[in-house]
């Protein structure tokens, strides 16, 4: 243990074993992004899928839709020590994305309108842990949250999440984001609290 | 930049408006910090219960000084602590510090442009200070959206180096009350105001925008409609969305 501050008693916000280390529990959702929130319309918007071999599929907003929907509840952690717990969601899982997909390819890198772009390896994309989610708490993503449609992978660290997403490119190598390379961690883990590199 | 946890003493601490203070630190082994980048500190209580917040750093020094200015939020957690609570001589623990993206380095050239609401004055008063410290020749502007005059951090220091700096002017807007004298009524910042109170588009400005987050959006939202680049404007906003959403 370190430094006590015999002063200091705090909230206890933290005794709940849902949150993370280092994390405390908040009932409102801050926002927090580099730049400015891009605007793109529904009717422009399209969602890729890239490999190395050149093979790419893309779905505009209609064919997004028309693929099965999931609701998702879960809990959300932000790099900044807010977590929000039991949130709601609706979008489309990366496996179903990805289902006719061929790759050897083990990483990825997520692209965002706006020029952002993480990188997370292709197994945290897939098997019920990654979606396109562009519902929350039963309406539509606001754009200040990465509307129309944003990553949704809740268990890394929420900048992850890539807000304004617009696809996903195969790599072969692990390479940093742009938060990656602005001193945060390559991978992300809250339970591990992999918050900085 | 470290990311373990490391001691650091307080060595100062002042009032710098009613609900905030300036917390000087001694980091042992801290080697400087970037302008704009945030520090986490630790707050322990006597049962072993911790605490961690963010905290943008107001200096811009090169050695194992830094100070902080933390404002207390209502219903706040760890800031009531920091301001009413915290004594020279006390230890606390931070990390960092940590960021290198909302940063001015004294090698970039071009014009600065800063957009301050409230306390969000904090990391740009570290670039506004790395930048006076340095031999960097470029324009820098604030404009800074305040409440109150007495709402105001580092008001000396702004007003000294807004009279006497060649490369800074400092503009403000005041949303509730106004100083004595002034010429306009206080009003919320209008589109109109902010483009008439910055450097213009065509200086192509490096902007740094920081504050709550409606603030931040609506700025930022003004500034592309009127023309700057987005890739132009780096943002950091604190605090919630008013709402649960």
């Amino acid at each position: 243990m370190g430094i006590i501050s015999s002063g200091f008693h705090g909230k206890r916000r933290t005794g709940n074993p849902a949150l993370p280390p280092g994390q405390y529990e908040t009932p409102s959702f801050p926002v927090l992004t580099a730049g400015p929130a891009p605007y793109i319309a529904r009717a422009d918007w399209e969602f890729f899928i890239t490999t190395e071999t050149g093979q790419r599929r893309a779905w505009s907003w209609d064919e997004l839709l028309a693929l099965p929907q999931v609701d998702i509840r879960t809990d959300i952690h932000c790099v900044t020590s807010w977590s929000k717990l039991g949130t709601s969601w609706r979008g489309v899982s990366l496996d179903t994305l990805f289902a006719d997909v061929e790759t050897t390819s083990e990483f990825t890198t997520a692209h965002s309108y706006g020029g952002y772009t993480t990188n997370v390896p292709l197994q945290d994309l897939l098997d019920g842990q990654a979606w396109v989610a562009w519902q929350f708490d039963g309406e539509p993503l606001e754009r200040a949250h990465g509307g129309p449609a944003r990553l949704l992978i809740p268990h890394l660290y929420f900048w992850k999440s890539a807000k304004w997403i617009n696809g996903i490119e195969l790599m072969p190598h692990d390479v940093p984001g742009f938060w990656e390379s602005n001193g945060y961690h390559i991978y992300g883990d809250p339970w591990r609290e992999e918050r900085y590199s | 930049m470290s990311t373990l946890w490391r001691v650091a003493e307080v060595i100062r601490g002042v009032p710098e408006t009613e609900s905030s203070r300036t917390i000087g630190l001694r980091v042992d082994g801290l080697n400087g910090n970037l302008a704009g980048q945030h520090i986490d500190i630790r707050l322990t209580a006597d049962d072993g219960y911790t605490a961690v917040r963010s905290y943008s750093v107001a200096t811009a020094g090169m050695d194992e000084l830094l100070e902080i200015t933390v404002d207390e939020l209502a219903n706040g957690e760890v800031s009531p602590y920091l301001v009413r609570d915290l004594m020279v001589g006390d230890q606390l623990e931070i990390r960092g510090p940590v960021g290198g993206w909302f940063v001015w380095l004294p090698t970039d050239p071009n014009p600065v442009q800063l957009i301050a609401g409230g306390s969000g004055i904090v990391p740009l008063m570290s670039m506004i200070r790395a930048h006076e410290a340095s031999v960097n020749p470029s324009q820098f502007r604030l404009l800074y959206s305040l409440k109150s005059p007495e709402a105001g951090f580092y008001r000396e220091e702004l007003l000294t180096l807004n009279q006497g700096s060649p490369k800074l002017t400092v503009d403000y807007v005041y949303t509730r009350k106004v100083p004595e004298g002034w010429p306009m009524a206080p009003k919320r910042l209008t589109a109109e105001t902010l483009l008439a109170s910055i450097l213009p588009a065509d200086m192509a400005p490096d902007i740094f925008i920081c504050g709550q987050t409606m603030f931040v959006e609506t700025v930022t939202v003004w500034m592309v409609q009127a023309g700057y680049p987005a890739a132009s404007i780096k943002t950091e906003r604190f605090g919630g969305t008013g709402g649960t959403r």
